[in-house]
């Protein structure tokens, strides 16, 4: 089984969020960049398969070269191959249309990519891939078993969970849930040294439009001082909710 | 050319989220000059959408559509937004509606931005305002696409009535058998119970209850108020909570009216799922848990003396207030 995992190269999670240029332009500035945590899940059951069935995994990354050492990263964590394809990742579909010709070139059975990424949230690239490449598609996947060419899948839906059946090829949505979090991996010694030997393959974009674009960021108002209120007088905290928030 | 909405329901009745899609949609075709079509899959009774300025309701009812399936849900979609010439169509942020909506930016060559969380900017050319980095910040996002494709975040804008005639008018999308090509084998889902997806108000609970023994109170809450239950993040990966009740950054979004924290600290990744709420109450002991910066109410103090007395009060309130 050919497996390819798509990596975006997001903020770490604890970041502070600032902007540039008159708010046009994410500040980078003293920013840690990280695998996105959903596509860290991802990766983790793709080494799973590689381990326990037998697979090759291969992991992508649509970006400049700043992101490669987020792509060694998952090449220590155990990914046998990473490709770059060097262009700015302009919007979801952009990222989609080029992951779509990596999909082709390499004929790969199964295809993981978070629900979302933590930076920009879009959650377009997994469902827009799998439409682009004809594959079947399961998003906020939660548990995946692969017999020969049938996938069995579970997913998270709004109050509980659903098990799908399909075919391979198939583009699955990962999400926390689809391998534990006590096994995801830190990359090791051995492994970072048999990630430098590792081949990271650069590629060209292929043509493609970009439908959105992010024009202009705002940061939330800044919030009014909290009203704290006695435990010994929880009554006023009912009344505020009622009389003050009308939220009961 | 009218604004097509796609309305969620669930056993033949519409989801609380079909009604504000459903206004969103009637505000943006007014920006537009046009007419809202709404296209109802399954449903009993579609006129209700009238009261929320529905024009016209395409209604599907077909066997094959009583699981929600992404792909043929999508496929129904585009054929009625293809049939109407719709330029923006809108749908919400419910895990299906997410799932269907890039299968139906690529079928339809939309421009799709999710989250949005007010209405376009402008309409020449077209803006909208949606979250990004975890509801830590805003963007405005422009969309070049001939189609516009929006997902409306759940509870960003309320439900607004306004007149229409809501004339139904019965649609067979043609399926295909490709469609089809996943199948449900089971559903399991907690019957009766509030879902953090749906619910107005959220009582979530941390690792400051020191253990799964202690989350009586929080379900006790959670029944007064009518809530659903939620937790952070280590009481999940603890096991003391099931991982549907996670919410932050890597668990579920939430976006309620009333979010009530207990022993929880309030982590960057925790506020970043919950900024979305409209009100937040924290109950904790430490006044220096970074929880009160993000709170709107809080109560320093011991949650298993707090919680209880706050049940009792509430019990009262709910007696007099019936
Ligand atoms: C990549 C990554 C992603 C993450 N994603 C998420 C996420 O999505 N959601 C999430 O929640 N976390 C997330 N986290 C974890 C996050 O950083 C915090 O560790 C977590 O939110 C803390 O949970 P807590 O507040 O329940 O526990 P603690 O930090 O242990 O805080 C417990 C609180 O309870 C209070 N307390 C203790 N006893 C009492 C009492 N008797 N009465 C009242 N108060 C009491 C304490 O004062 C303390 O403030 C993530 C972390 C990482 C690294």
């Amino acid at each position: 089984m050919k497996i390819l995992v798509c990596i975006s190269h997001v903020p770490d999670t604890t970041s502070k969020i600032n902007f540039t240029e008159n708010d046009t332009k994410f500040d980078t500035n003293g920013v840690q960049f990280v695998i996105n945590p959903n596509d860290e899940f991802g990766l983790t059951r793709a080494i799973w398969f590689k381990e326990k069935q037998g697979a090759s995994v291969t992991v992508v990354n649509v970006g400049g070269t700043e992101t490669e050492p987020t792509l060694r990263k998952a090449l220590a964590i155990g990914a046998d191959e990473a490709i770059r394809v060097n262009a700015e990742p302009t919007d979801g579909f952009f990222v989609a249309k080029q992951l779509a010709k990596v999909v082709q070139d390499g004929g790969y059975d199964l295809i993981i990519a978070g629900r979302e990424s933590i930076d920009y949230n879009g959650g377009m690239v997994p469902g827009m891939l799998a439409t682009l490449t004809n594959a079947n598609f399961v998003n906020t996947c939660i548990g995946l078993e692969i017999d020969g060419n049938t996938a069995t899948a579970i997913r998270e839906i709004d109050g509980g969970k659903e098990t799908l059946k399909t075919n391979l090829p198939l583009v699955v949505g990962a999400q926390k849930g689809l391998v534990e979090e006590s096994d995801l991996r830190i990359p090791n010694m051995r492994g970072i040294m048999m990630a430098r030997k590792k081949q990271l393959a650069v590629t060209e974009p292929a043509e493609a439009t970009q439908a959105t674009k992010a024009v202009q960021f705002e940061k939330p108002a800044p919030k009014g001082e909290v009203k704290l209120i006695s435990p010994d007088n929880v009554d006023e905290l009912v009344d505020l909710l009622h009389n003050e928030a009308k939220v009961i | 050319m009218s604004v097509l909405v796609y309305t969620e329901s669930e056993n033949g009745n519409f989801k609380k989220i079909a009604f504000e899609t459903a206004s969103y949609a009637k505000e943006v075709a007014n920006m537009l000059g046009t007419t809202v079509t709404a296209i109802a899959i399954n449903v009993e009774n579609p006129s209700e959408l009238s009261k929320y300025g529905v024009d016209k309701v395409l209604t599907v009812n077909n066997d094959k559509l009583t699981n929600f399936n992404a792909k043929a849900y999508a496929d129904a979609i585009r054929q009625a937004a293809t049939k109407e010439s719709a330029k923006v169509v809108v749908i919400n942020s419910s895990a299906n509606d997410k799932y269907l909506a890039p299968v139906l930016a690529v079928d339809l060559n939309a421009g799709y931005a999710s989250n949005v969380v007010a209405l376009p900017v402008s309409t020449e050319p077209f803006k909208v305002k949606r979250t990004a980095f975890t509801n830590k910040a805003f963007n405005i996002t422009a969309i070049n696409a001939d189609v516009k494709l929006i997902g409306l975040a759940k509870n960003s804008f309320g439900l607004k009535e306004s007149d229409g005639a809501a004339t139904a008018e019965a649609f067979e999308p043609s399926l295909k058998d490709e469609d089809f090509n996943i199948s449900v084998k089971s559903v399991d889902k907690a019957t009766g119970k509030v879902t953090i997806a749906d619910a107005e108000i959220v009582v979530s609970g941390g690792r400051g209850l020191k253990g799964p023994e202690n989350w009586g109170m929080i379900e006790d809450l959670a029944a007064v108020l009518g809530a659903a239950t939620a937790c952070s993040k280590p009481v999940s990966d603890m096991g003391w909570r099931p991982h549907e009740e996670h919410v932050g950054q890597t668990g579920k979004p939430v976006a309620s009216n009333l979010y009530i924290a207990v022993g929880i600290s309030g982590a960057i990744q925790h506020l970043a799922g919950i900024n979305a709420s409209k009100v937040k109450v924290v109950i904790n002991n430490d006044p220096e848990a970074p929880f009160f910066k993000a709170a709107d109410y809080g109560i320093v103090g011991d949650a298993f003396e707090v919680v209880p007395k706050l049940v009792e009060k509430l019990k009262e309130f709910k007696a007099n207030n019936a």
